[in-house]
């Protein structure tokens, strides 16, 4: 069974988003990492770059394979989680307090809105 | 549902993340596969590799008949216990398998890979022709791999004192039948170690033995990437029934000598080496951050293009290393495309680490 704060959000692509502020908090979910085994690079996306929710905005790379992270709401890239590129095993040992990229939402309630609760998310993944 | 080996239950129990491999359910780490890797070049480890195939050949002609089969030469194995790598070839010079083959007290041993072992037992039944000789498989076996530099004394450890004996004895490359085990000191992650074949009921309590022991159970994924740095091929990845051994790093397992030998592939062999051999299989090393991986086009500037075979990160150098096989006249330097960006790799010899010592 994995861990899955009841605070977040979820895609079902296993990101997690948290508000913040004014900004949206993108990682990805202890399952995901789980499924990934161990990760050894993270392809961050540029400060500035502007996704729609779903778009491919980085890469997580594991021992095994490279899988796409997207961005869970819509809305341009204001901070990167510089510190994965020397511990991208972050990712594995504390998947919910390592965060990937910080968006300034474009419409953050409606976008959230259309995400996964805990439950929700827990139903998913088959847990 | 995948066939499962002997010790399928105790992989389950050990908390392994199963995957599929070659037809077999098989562990692919039991919690981290960089630690799993570490263990094995720091200390050592245990894998469960029963889902390769034993093959023994008997018989008077058995070995004139591994003559015309091989593409390496079995009358190089002096005496009882030596062992040599060596493909089994097609009519075209390309590989059908690779395998290691002992020689013992009653024939040849061969040890060859688990998701070919029926394509392998078809060709060489179909070669038969006139000769003398017996093919027997052994479902019914087992096999073990334990390995790191601590693999043979820690064994020692744990066996009755002929067997211990044994594996103190052996030298590298040589495998020897011990009551009913065949005890080799081989192995497929360029550290000292142990291929232990034994009876499938055995199995589940030895392994339960060493892992008690506090020797790790190392998964399919270490294995990997332990065999990566050794720059050790797999087959269907690196080499298949599309390529010779000449563009596949193994050139010297080819036994020109005697030109006599007529093995199976000799023919399309010499005409592929008389007209030049076109490509090779070469290391590469990314010195910045990214992941080389299987199939990533490779670019060397005013040469050509070639392709990744086999990449990973590699736990021992904390960087992303692979197998290309490249145009012949490739040098130092080459690029590798990775999502659309060209990133600069080193061109080495294909061999990153062997007993725990780094080679680039």
């Amino acid at each position: 069974m994995s861990n899955i704060p009841a605070e977040l959000r979820f895609a079902e692509s296993h990101e997690w988003a948290k508000k913040e502020g004014d900004l949206i908090v993108v990682g990805i979910s202890d399952h995901a990492q789980e499924a990934l085994g161990d990760v050894v690079f993270v392809e961050l996306p540029e400060i500035g770059k502007v996704f729609a929710a779903g778009d491919a905005a980085g890469v997580v790379e594991s021992v095994k394979a490279a899988s796409d992270i997207y961005s869970p709401v819509a809305g341009e890239v204001v901070e990167v989680n510089e510190a994965l590129g020397s511990e991208p095993e972050a990712l594995n040992n504390t998947p919910y307090a390592s965060w990937i990229f910080k968006i300034k939402p474009s419409d953050a309630d409606a976008d959230l809105a259309k995400l996964l609760d805990a439950a929700g998310y827990k139903a998913a993944i088959g847990e | 549902m995948g066939q499962r080996t002997p010790l399928f239950d105790l992989h389950l129990a050990l908390g392994a993340k199963m995957v599929d491999f070659g037809g077999w359910d098989m562990p692919l780490h039991y919690g981290s596969q960089v630690e799993e890797h570490h263990q094995v070049r720091r200390d050592c480890g245990v894998f469960d590799v029963s889902h390769m195939n034993v093959i023994d050949v008997t018989g008077s002609q058995a070995q004139l008949w591994l003559q015309y089969l091989l593409a390496n030469d079995v009358a190089r194995l002096q005496s009882p216990g030596r062992a040599l790598y060596s493909a089994m070839l097609n009519n075209d010079g390309q590989v059908i398998d690779d395998m290691i083959v002992y020689l013992t007290d009653s024939g040849y041993r061969l040890v060859v890979n688990a998701a070919t072992g029926d394509k392998d037992l078809a060709w060489m039944q179909a070669h038969l022709n006139d000769f003398d000789v017996q093919l027997t498989a052994h479902p019914e076996l087992a096999l073990l791999a334990i390995q790191g530099p601590h693999a043979r004394s820690k064994i020692a450890e744990l066996v009755p004192n002929a067997r211990a004996e044994l594996i103190r004895q052996l030298k590298p490359f040589e495998g020897r039948q011990e009551g009913d085990w065949f005890i080799a000191r081989t192995g497929y992650t360029g550290e000292d170690g142990l291929e232990i074949i034994l009876p499938a009921v055995q199995a589940p309590s030895f392994f339960n033995d060493l892992v008690g022991a506090g020797i790790s159970p190392i998964g399919l994924g270490a294995r990997d990437t332990l065999r990566l740095e050794a720059g050790m091929n797999l087959y269907g990845q690196d080499i298949d029934e599309h390529v010779s051994p000449l563009v596949s790093n193994m050139a010297w397992t080819i036994a020109w000598e005697p030109a006599a030998r007529q093995f199976i592939g000799r023919g399309a062999l010499e005409a592929e080496r008389d007209a030049g051999v076109a490509s090779k299989l070469v290391g590469l090393v990314l010195e910045e951050r990214g992941v080389l991986r299987a199939h990533q086009v490779v670019r060397i500037a005013e040469i050509g293009e070639g392709e990744i075979t086999s990449g990973s990160f590699s736990p021992t150098l904390s960087k992303s290393i692979a197998l290309a096989r490249v145009p012949m006249a490739t040098a130092d330097r080459a690029e590798v495309e990775i999502r659309g960006k060209w990133y600069p790799v080193r061109v080495v010899k294909p061999a990153f680490v062997r007993h725990g010592k780094t080679l680039i």
